[in-house]
């Protein structure tokens, strides 16, 4: 692209909610550059999931769709069997998946298809940015039927491909996922097993996997055994680079993850954002508490992580175990409100003060950050959780939010006002296609730091209606 | 802990750390090059080590030939090579003894953290003697494997590092090229690649033609899924990489550090001679990178070129010392403005970040300067000073010390095992803003020596 000629300086101004210098270009700032990261998609991608029945293709669908959406990469999922499912009503038994059955075959086709122009609506429609294409597409033919319809519309494909023969994994996948299927709602569990399996039989006899040779061109990923082994084929853009290195740190070694607050700070009960404080004597409690309830749980070789600041350091060293610091978990930078009681902000910064009541998310602190910001910086955090075992994150509030949206699938609507109080460890335990929350508040009393969203959110608005939901304190 | 800024209790430090991540590597890493000659397993060993230097992971780089050059003195011919020369093989093997005690060495005295073994390590033989000594010292092991066919890729390797290297230094280019094709066949009668099936339980990644395929077997820990995500990112297509800071700012003019203000006149006039040589580079397809602060993006604008703003790229937060100038720093907080001194690279603004935390707030931009080809990225002193030290492997003693002026474009063209550096001063003067490292960095030091390198200002 040659550069322009010679052009004035046009006049920049910073947009008052996000805080991005942009050109004043009358009122064109469709244009979102207001996230942290220079978004790197410009095709839509379909990702493709490949692979015989019970091989996790749901599960990484989902949990892949969850990652991106969380890191701000509009994602939908499309499932095929659910197509099937509406179609057909009633599952009578495997022989629907039987190659032979012309008529079923018929519908299983028209299903696709479906999907596939729900995909393209979602594209162009709703700005998705990419679609997980979840079905077994065991078969070249099929597959040759995605890739033209993605080359006619100028998506990307990668597909993502799970092999896996041992069948004590299949086994535990048919218990854990397709035996609470609807297709299985009433039937006695041997039987189910039994269909399952033959089911997994009618696919085997056509199923091609990706070939290394003839496919060379294709970008893909394989993955073998549940992650023991991979082979990535021709990664074409930043993305596809993420979404592989996100994949190969995934796992399903069951375990749980406790997501904790500091105990009670001073600031806290002084209703004071952000700042550096210690903890409370409800703060110490608590950090006592906390290691009682950990010693309880008996879990092996829990791994503790915390923050850069006084009050989650505080709250480990009561744990008498090592602990690492991440800067990355520290409280969102309230910039030029540090240490500010919501009262103060209303009445030095009242236009920012509603303005954060306006969208939640994305408003930027002058000077600090915002709940979109937190969101990238953590995502080392998120990556490194999936790839431990056992860990308990003692961290802060807008923090906690943005690490629970992303295990709960929270969109960034809800995001920052999801309930974190004080004194209360959630523990996060994966099964099937999501998360048991389990919620223990260790019965030491706290003052609620929590604000909800208030009626009026406009910049004229009275101070009391700004005020209106301001949690008590000193 | 002052200077460092973390919170500890008395002597019970339970994290020895400063750096804002946690470091991940327990037991000592050994990454294991495996592959013939002209393979780009130098490359690979050299890129990586300094990727790793960059992001806190002390690496060093064991080459094996290295040690054969020092044991032999002078090369002769292939022959050294053949798999009959027995007391060649003698030698050979020796070396790569000598270059694991030095792993050891360098495990156990100089608490290096990886090491990268780079040699053909082409045969199973060689590679058992390098997993037995690991076992036996409680190193992991993570083998690269670089595996090419192409033969354009190789000839173009065997020219770009092999004619220039000391075994070939007297040598005409061609009879030089026919040898060391003569020696990559003695290589491969004995090469045998790791076996997906015999080799199932060893970590490693094998790569395929400069990087259009990978295989990934048992990814071990955090490090080393870090490794093969920057092998997966990093390629080698021709391209230039641009630094350059904004044009001088209102803030420069008074001497004053970070804040967001705009640019200065003779900063605009930068811009626009910005806008001018980079037209004159006639690039296609370039990517134009900017923080999210006002200075960089108003010299952006006058390229008149799409541009990608990247909040990572923001200049240092100085905390408490935001638009403050030196001379306030030093009489408001004489005692942070002296440790800043004493360690430049760990020294954390009150409030504010360290040039650490900066490294670690640009490895995304680093990975994905790695993936694209031409950029220009328009950023700020230590966000530059950061860059250039990944580029030139610089260490992070130096780093925080390099000299970036303003108005001055570095352009990167990596070649051979480094990076080419044209340094490009648009003449459009500019105040100086690089304070060096004062003689006295003592706390008790009166104000004139922590000022005497101040630069000038209104």
């Amino acid at each position: 692209m040659a550069l322009s000629g010679n052009r004035e300086q046009r006049k920049l101004t910073q947009t008052p909610l996000l805080k991005i210098w942009v050109p004043w270009v009358g009122c064109n700032l469709n244009r979102r550059r207001g996230s942290s990261v220079p978004q790197f998609c410009n095709s839509p991608t379909m990702i493709v999931m490949v692979g015989l029945p019970a091989r996790g293709k749901t599960y990484i669908s989902k949990k892949l769709t969850r990652y991106l959406n969380w890191i701000g990469v509009p994602t939908k999922s499309f499932n095929v069997g659910q197509y099937r499912r509406e179609a057909v009503k009633i599952y009578k038994d495997f022989e629907f998946f039987n190659p032979e059955n012309e008529e079923a075959m018929k519908i299983r086709k028209a299903c696709a298809s479906a999907a596939l122009k729900d995909v393209a609506a979602y594209f162009s429609k709703e700005q998705g940015q990419a679609a997980v294409f979840d079905a077994t597409n065991t078969t070249r033919e099929r597959r040759a039927v995605i890739l033209s319809y993605a080359k006619e519309r100028g998506y990307k494909v990668f597909f993502v491909e799970s092999i896996c023969d041992d069948p004590e994994i299949i086994a535990e996948n048919i218990k854990q996922v397709k035996l609470g299927s609807p297709d299985y709602v009433d039937r006695d569990e041997d039987e189910a097993m039994r269909d399952f399996s033959r089911r997994i039989d009618c696919y085997k006899s056509s199923y091609m996997p990706i070939d290394d040779e003839k496919d060379r061109n294709l970008s893909y990923i394989k993955i073998f055994n549940v992650g023991s082994r991979y082979l990535v084929n021709r990664v074409q853009d930043h993305i596809q680079s993420r979404i592989v290195y996100y994949l190969m740190n995934i796992h399903v070694t069951p375990r749980s993850i406790y997501l904790s607050r500091h105990g009670e700070s001073e600031l806290n009960l002084s209703g004071r954002i952000g700042g550096d404080s210690g903890l409370s004597p409800g703060g110490h409690k608590y950090a006592k508490g906390l290691a009682t309830f950990i010693r309880s749980q008996n879990i092996k070789e829990l791994k503790v992580w915390t923050s850069h600041m006084k009050r989650t350091i505080q709250t480990a060293e009561a744990l008498g175990v090592p602990y690492e610091q991440w800067k990355a978990l520290n409280e969102i930078d309230a910039g030029v409100c540090e240490e500010l009681t919501y009262e103060e902000i209303q009445e030095n910064l009242p236009e920012e003060f509603a303005l954060r009541d306006q969208d939640k998310y994305r408003y930027r602190y002058p000077k600090g950050e915002s709940y979109e910001d937190l969101v990238h910086r953590l995502e080392p955090v998120i990556m490194e959780l999936e790839r431990q075992e056992n860990v308990l994150v003692i961290c802060h509030q807008a923090v906690f939010r943005c690490l629970l949206a992303y295990f709960v699938n929270k969109p960034a609507a809800e995001l920052p006002y999801l309930r974190c109080p004080l004194h209360t460890v959630l523990k996060l335990t994966p099964i099937a296609y999501g998360c048991k929350v389990e919620s223990f508040f260790l019965n030491i009393e706290a003052v609620n730091t929590h604000r909800e969203r208030p009626v009026n959110v406009d910049i004229n608005r009275n101070p009391e209606e700004a005020l209106q939901t301001v949690p008590d304190h000193i | 802990m002052e200077f460092r800024k973390r919170w500890t209790q008395g002597r019970r430090v339970r994290c020895h750390s400063t750096a804002s991540v946690p470091q991940f590597t327990n037991s000592p890493t050994m990454i294991v090059m495996v592959g013939l000659p002209a393979r780009g397993k130098t490359y690979i060993s050299k890129k990586l080590t300094r990727y790793l230097n960059w992001i806190g992971v002390t690496t060093k780089v064991f080459n094996v030939g290295q040690y054969r050059r020092d044991a032999t003195r002078s090369y002769n011919s292939f022959e050294f090579f053949r798999p009959d020369n027995e007391e060649a093989m003698k030698i050979r093997k020796s070396c790569a003894i000598a270059a694991l005690k030095d792993v050891c060495d360098y495990f156990t005295r100089e608490l290096g953290q990886v090491v990268v073994f780079d040699a053909t390590n082409t045969t199973l033989e060689r590679r058992e003697v390098i997993l037995g000594f690991a076992e036996e010292n409680g190193y992991k092991v993570f083998f690269v494997e670089s595996i090419c066919d192409d033969l354009e890729i190789i000839a173009q390797n065997i020219k770009q590092v092999k004619l220039s290297s000391p075994d070939y230094k007297d040598c005409d280019k061609e009879e030089a090229v026919a040898d060391f094709l003569k020696r990559i066949e003695c290589y491969k009668m004995t090469y045998i690649p790791l076996d997906d099936n015999k080799d199932r339980n060893l970590s490693y990644i094998k790569i395929f033609n400069v990087g259009s395929r990978y295989l990934v077997n048992r990814v071990q820990d955090h490090i080393q899924s870090r490794i093969v995500y920057y092998l997966m990112n990093i390629h080698v297509t021709p391209r230039s990489i641009y630094l350059s800071r904004h044009g001088e700012s209102e803030l420069n003019l008074s001497g004053r550090i970070g804040g967001d203000s705009g640019l200065s006149p003779r900063g605009a006039k930068f811009a626009s001679a910005l806008g001018t040589y980079m037209r004159g580079q006639c690039i296609s397809d370039l990517k134009v990178w900017t923080s999210h602060m006002k200075r960089t993006i108003q010299t952006a604008e006058a390229l008149g070129v799409p541009y990608e703003q990247w909040k990572a790229l923001n200049e240092i937060d100085a905390g408490v010392c935001e638009d403050m100038t030196y001379e306030e720093i030093q009489e408001h907080y004489p005692e942070e403005f002296a440790l800043r001194d004493q360690d430049k690279y760990r020294y954390r603004y009150p409030k504010g970040e360290s040039y650490e935390d900066l490294v670690q707030r640009l490895e995304p931009v680093i990975m994905e300067l790695e993936r694209q080809e031409n950029v220009l990225v328009i950023c700020h002193q230590a966000v530059m000073r950061c860059l250039l030290a990944y580029f030139l492997n610089k260490t992070a003693h130096e780093l925080p010390y390099l000299k970036c002026p303003l108005h001055t474009v570095l352009k990167l063209t990596p070649v051979a095992y480094g990076c080419k550096v044209e340094s490009v001063f648009l003449n459009v003067e500019a105040v100086n803003t690089h304070r060096d490292k004062p003689v006295n960095v003592d706390v008790d030091r009166e104000p004139a020596e922590a000022l005497e390198t101040v630069p000038d200002h209104i």
